[in-house]
């Protein structure tokens, strides 16, 4: 701004009011074409963005394609399309199915968890109580995530306050009978697929919630009356009237906890069985075993489901409740 | 339900609120309660008792020092690139309707809708093709990517709350554009972009999906964690650090809840 003080006395011979200085004159032009300074302020973020992120993301789609030299390890350089037959492979289509059913259930599970808060904060809660509900989701949704995932070792742990207090209730022959079940079963909770999903719901609950809090919040309370007006009953009112209208705020929180669980492979790696997920599958491919080729092809498959389910969600209005 | 909105809620749905709420709170107390506890060999509950000892204990750990410096470093320089390219951002998708301007919200959103170990390999793979050595710099350019998000967010719901008269007022009075900038715009915005640094901060704090692929030698405080959970060395000292985390990411949440309370609601819920 100094420059515009201090040259104002070499006034340029304008014609009506023309600034002077460098600034001055940058500002004059960026009046004239707005579509400039548009420009010069999208081009550091598109730069970013589109060079950093987008190139590297085509990079790795590009390497799917590539694939890997079983004798040398060496990765060929030629379009191929093998690397994506390998997914097809029964062990590979396993850590699919295994990552996409856990998804789904986390979701589910998440959704029927997180609707009565939303409702109660969205419906119920005024003044400072509507504070503490709101800090009371942000404060979990910010609290680190290892963290988070440190507590449930803590909890889950066998001498863990969660088999000492099924212990003081004497239901540690109930999680006896649970853990001996195949597949959601295990030695410990920290050791099971029941401890994964239990540490994925609760890691990405506060996703759910708030999506549909927002959605119940725009109901009019105007809507309800006139339910109420008509003869129905609360119950009725709230199936035929609110959970309909809170519907596109379970499918955009269902896009994080679907989106979240497919690619997080530090959950499952911290607390769960030696099954692995894609995100893990990804990981151990692109590491040790140096195939970046399949671990390309990996994360197209969280990408096209998401895809999937993007398109989906946007048929059920997600995207007006986010 | 009644339209009378002073009507108490179900007791059904009180209990499944209180049940909910508890879910989400009670791990995070529990690592204050573990944090003193005296054994350091097991996840033993109760504790068998109290000490302050390995508060101690981790304040002498030059480890936890090092991740610490680094992770501040990461975040601060990551916090800075993203309100610079989150408020151009914000300030061209809400100042005018141009072609593309989907295609750029879609752009700015896509690094956080899409799973981090997605933008981690990526950027992993792209380093090493472009042979770029792993440093600290390549933690701070993941990080920056997925953070502008969270202050272009902030910095899109004030600028559509601040009204358009005013700059064109501010160009009346004879401002030029610079001026107007630095006296009503910025002003307008300022808490917004604070507040969206902040979450930005704890946002790059704490991330370890995207660090564990571009990072190098070099530990962040979460990388720290995540070996201490993998292969745990000295449990209290992970107790005492998760208590800290906590503490320390829970002081900008609150404080850009209070920034941006006034108007626009859920400030962090882009996460």
């Amino acid at each position: 701004m100094s420059d515009t003080v201090a040259l104002t006395d070499r006034s340029a011979p304008a014609v009506l009011t023309a600034r002077n200085g460098v600034l001055g004159a940058l500002s004059d032009l960026f009046w004239r074409k707005p579509k400039l300074l548009l420009f010069l302020m999208l081009l550091p973020p598109v730069l970013w963005l589109g060079i950093v992120y987008l190139g590297s993301l085509f990079a790795l789609l590009l390497q799917s394609f590539f694939s890997i030299d079983e004798y040398s390890g060496m990765i060929k350089r030629e379009f191929t399309l093998k690397t994506y037959g390998e997914l097809l492979q029964p062990s590979n289509l396993d850590i699919m199915i295994r990552t996409v059913v856990m998804a789904t259930l986390v979701t589910i599970a998440s959704a029927v968890v997180a609707f009565p808060i939303a409702y109660y904060a969205a419906r119920y809660a005024r003044g400072k109580w509507k504070a503490l509900f709101y800090l009371g989701i942000m404060l979990p949704l910010w609290s680190s995530y290892l963290v988070k995932i440190y507590a449930w070792k803590l909890i889950l742990a066998k001498e863990g306050i969660l088999n000492w207090a099924l212990a003081k209730l004497h239901l540690t022959g109930l999680l006896e009978a649970w853990l001996a079940l195949p597949i959601v079963g295990g030695n410990s909770l920290s050791v099971s697929s029941t401890g994964t999903f239990i540490v994925f719901v609760y890691v990405w609950l506060p996703f759910m919630i708030l999506p549909i809090q927002a959605s119940l919040e725009r109901i009019p309370v105007s809507l309800i009356e006139a339910s109420a007006d008509l003869g129905a009953s609360p119950t009725r009112s709230f199936w035929n009237v609110i959970f309909p209208l809170a519907l596109p705020g379970v499918a955009a929180g269902s896009i994080f906890t679907f989106s979240l669980t497919l690619g997080d492979y530090i959950i499952p790696k911290i607390i769960g069985t030696s099954h692995l997920f894609i995100g893990q599958a990804v990981y151990a491919h692109q590491g040790t075993a140096g195939n970046i080729p399949l671990a390309a092809a990996f994360t197209v498959v969280p990408i096209v489901v998401m895809g999937l389910y993007l398109w989906m969600a946007k048929r059920m209005g997600a995207f007006d409740a986010i | 339900m009644r339209s009378d909105r002073k009507a108490s809620a179900p007791l059904g749905l009180k209990v499944a609120t209180a049940c909910g709420l508890l879910f989400l709170h009670v791990p995070i107390l529990l690592i204050f309660v573990y944090a003193f506890t005296t054994e350091d060999k097991t996840y033993q509950w109760p504790p068998p008792g109290f000490t302050t000892q390995w508060l101690g204990v981790t304040w002498n750990r030059p480890d936890v020092w090092e991740a610490l410096t680094v992770s501040v470093k990461v975040a601060a320089i990551a916090t800075l690139i993203a309100i610079v390219l989150g408020t151009l951002c914000a300030a061209a998708v809400s100042g005018s309707r141009f072609f593309g301007r989907e295609v750029i919200s879609l752009l700015i959103i896509l690094p956080i809708a899409l799973p981090g170990i997605i933008t981690g390999i990526s950027l992993r793979s792209a380093f090493s093709l472009m042979d770029i050595p792993f440093s600290t710099w390549t933690i701070v350019l993941g990080h920056a990517t997925f953070c502008v998000v969270v202050v272009y967010n902030n910095a899109v719901a004030r600028f559509r709350r601040t009204s358009g008269s005013l700059i064109e007022a501010s160009y009346d009075l004879g401002a030029d554009g610079f001026q107007t900038f630095r006296h009503v715009v910025l002003p307008n915005i300022g808490t917004a972009l604070l507040a969206g640094g902040m979450l930005a901060f704890a946002l790059s704090f704490d991330e370890v999906i995207v660090t564990t692929f571009t990072a190098g030698q070099q530990q962040t405080l979460p990388i720290w964690m995540l070996e201490e959970l993998v292969r745990p060395r000295q449990r209290p000292v992970t107790n005492v650090v998760a208590m800290v985390v906590v503490l320390v990411t829970l002081i900008p949440i609150v404080a850009a809840y209070y920034l941006t309370r006034e108007g626009d609601q859920v400030s962090g819920a882009g996460k």
